[in-house]
């Protein structure tokens, strides 16, 4: 009886799955196989092959490396430093962080995209100090300066979290049996936060791979990724098939990476979000 | 077993969860209306409602692609629709449209009866359709910052005086509309020749252009973020009244005269609330609240009259007949045709 009850409160989240994720995924791959017309097909899958959605393709996994690495980059001397802190500071400096994340994220987008413009305030006060102006809207840098914006909570998170729970004891005896900074941070410090790393990694090179509305919204409809590429087919030319096909392109290299960036990890994870 | 007795639970919550959603409200006394967004004056909608008792479920898209997508993938039953004369014909073509019961109109006469000449490239009979707005094609500029001279021509959108100050049409028609008018071919067109030239101009303008945009290209022209763009003349309108630094053209190659009408889908319910909602709109007072909402020409002839001088005369709002009598509606394309503009739009779109 116990057994059945511990299933039946699965029950809310197993309906959740089926509907939400699973007839969706099952719906995509029904339209990614199958021609307008209705027959079975591979040409919306193989259509990741022409020029145009081969470029876009590359453009994102390029921008969303460039601001993984800078997400990396930023995010662990800071972790670093904040570990280090007094807890009331870590608190409060961690709260900072996460404050931006309580606004929802499109309006944060279009915030930056007022503060870049070209009469936006940054442009402003640089031009009353006599420099010359900022000129990064509507360009892939913009795009991954936002990106990078949006998604450096989730680095920062994860490797906090696991550099946050390294015992100070253990650093205080490998000291004492001799061993200096360097080798502390790359033999100890480093190995106990690759979890960290790797679910930092997944949280941020994912949705930057995959997002589109702020390429739509930064990149004043210059810069194509291939989540525009996909929208725009179920939006503007009703391919729902081509859609649905680069759709499942896509989540092959979400899963790839998600795949190789944790078999990287041998701990397991277990210090991260997932 | 037990695991089975669950596994049947949820299925049989799956499916009342997934069916209870789908069809509530088809025998009540309501009306959902699909239309642009800030196209109606929300003010409207409810003296409708107080009126009548009808409820109203009012629902708003982008771009005529966005509702056709909306519209297709059958979620929600609309009883009326407002949109742009390309993607009427597209319907009519489809079968989708209702013919309307024009029997229990009473405002109807209030409408000139041209655009619903105009409206015969669309609908030939003009039994689907009832005109809202129209209006033109053209170039919104910023006085201060371009020499007005230059705005009498499409080549303005090509000239590198103005790089990295040009808002061009992010939507595929309005875009190739620009390159074939300024080629001197019609805005119709399906020759590959001059679709493939007009795609080459379109690519040598990228560099020029600071970025492609629909909605918010008023906004950026307001706050002057950009020298000129390619907008509505409605759109035009409205950043007028709210920057005077700025001005409207249509050039003297031709443009596209647009209009907006309404009609019943085929997944119309309502077909009665509809054509009151539809009556009301031709009423000269409420005409008169959403064109004040709008700043789109309407064809209201009642309302047009009623109007002050100066604002009948605002050719930015209203195009004069001379700037009519150069402009072309556009059509509808066939499938090729469609994929092939799709296809050069999305190469234009994919260049450095």
């Amino acid at each position: 009886m116990n057994k059945f009850k511990r299933q039946f409160l699965a029950g809310p989240y197993l309906i959740w799955i089926i509907g939400f994720i699973l007839l969706p995924i099952i719906m995509i791959l029904y339209y990614a196989l199958t021609s307008q017309g209705g027959e079975l097909t591979l040409t919306n899958i193989l259509a990741i092959g022409t020029p145009i959605h081969r470029k876009a393709l590359f453009l994102s996994l390029k921008l969303a490396f460039i601001c993984t690495a800078i997400c990396l980059v930023l995010s662990y001397p800071l972790a670093m430093i904040l570990s280090n802190l007094r807890n009331k500071r870590q608190n409060l400096i961690v709260f900072i962080f996460i404050l931006p994340m309580w606004m929802n994220f499109m309006l944060r987008i279009l915030a930056w995209k007022m503060l870049l413009s070209n009469n936006g305030v940054i442009n402003t006060v640089l031009e009353s100090v006599g420099l010359p102006p900022l000129d990064i809207l509507n360009t892939p840098t913009a795009v991954v300066f936002c990106m990078v914006y949006d998604f450096l909570p989730f680095m920062i998170l994860p490797i906090y979290n696991s550099m946050a729970r390294i015992g100070k004891d253990i650093i205080e005896a490998a000291r004492d049996l001799g061993a200096g900074s360097f080798t502390i941070f790359f033999k100890i410090i480093l190995p106990l936060t690759l979890s960290g790393v790797v679910s930092g990694i997944i949280m941020v090179f994912v949705p930057a791979l995959t997002s589109f509305a702020i390429s739509d919204l930064l990149g004043g409809g210059k810069v194509l990724l291939i989540g525009n590429v996909i929208e725009q087919a179920f939006m503007q030319e009703y391919n729902w098939n081509l859609g649905s096909g680069l759709s499942i392109v896509l989540m092959i290299f979400v899963i790839a990476s998600m795949a190789l960036m944790s078999a990287h990890d041998n701990e397991g994870g277990g210090a991260g979000v997932w | 077993m037990k695991k089975r007795i669950a596994a049947l639970f949820t299925i049989l919550f799956a499916v009342c969860f997934f069916t209870g959603c789908g069809d509530s409200g088809s025998d009540e006394n309501t009306l959902t209306v699909l239309n642009y967004g800030k196209y109606l004056d929300p003010k409207a909608i409810e003296m409708f409602e107080e009126e009548t008792g009808i409820q109203v479920e009012y629902e708003e898209y982008i771009t005529p692609e966005n509702m056709y997508t909306k519209y297709k993938a059958g979620s929600i039953d609309y009883d009326l629709i407002c949109t742009s004369d390309y993607m009427i014909e597209k319907l009519i073509q489809e079968g989708e449209i209702l013919e309307i019961n024009f029997d229990g109109f009473s405002n109807l006469s209030n409408l000139d009866s041209t655009y619903f000449e105009f409206s015969k490239s669309f609908d030939p009979e003009n039994k689907y359709t009832v005109p809202y707005f129209f209006g033109t094609v053209g170039i919104l500029y910023n006085k201060n910052m371009v020499d007005e001279e230059d705005m009498q021509s499409w080549d303005c959108l090509w000239n590198e005086k103005y790089k990295d100050q040009i808002i061009m049409a992010d939507s595929v028609r309005d875009s190739f509309m620009a390159a074939l008018k300024y080629k001197g071919y019609s805005l119709n067109t399906t020759e590959e020749n001059q679709l493939l030239e007009a795609q080459e101009i379109l690519i040598q303008q990228k560099p020029l252009v600071y970025s492609y945009l629909v909605d918010e290209a008023q906004d950026e022209m307001i706050g002057e973020n950009a020298a000129l763009a390619l907008v509505y003349s409605g759109e035009a309108g409205y950043a007028i009244e709210l920057n005077e630094n700025l001005a409207y053209s249509v050039p003297k190659e031709g443009s596209n005269m647009w209009i907006d009408s309404w009609f019943l889908p085929k997944t119309c319910k309502h077909q009665e609330n509809a054509e009151k909602f539809l009556d009301f709109l031709c009423r000269k007072e409420i005409a008169a609240m959403n064109f004040e909402y709008v700043y789109y020409a309407t064809p209201n002839k009642a309302l047009v009259e009623s109007l002050e001088e100066e604002l009948q005369n605002n050719t930015t709002i209203f195009p004069p007949k001379e700037v009519l009598d150069r402009c072309e509606v556009l059509k509808t394309l066939d499938e090729t045709a469609t994929a092939k503009y799709n296809e050069l739009w999305k190469e234009i779109k994919s260049t450095d």
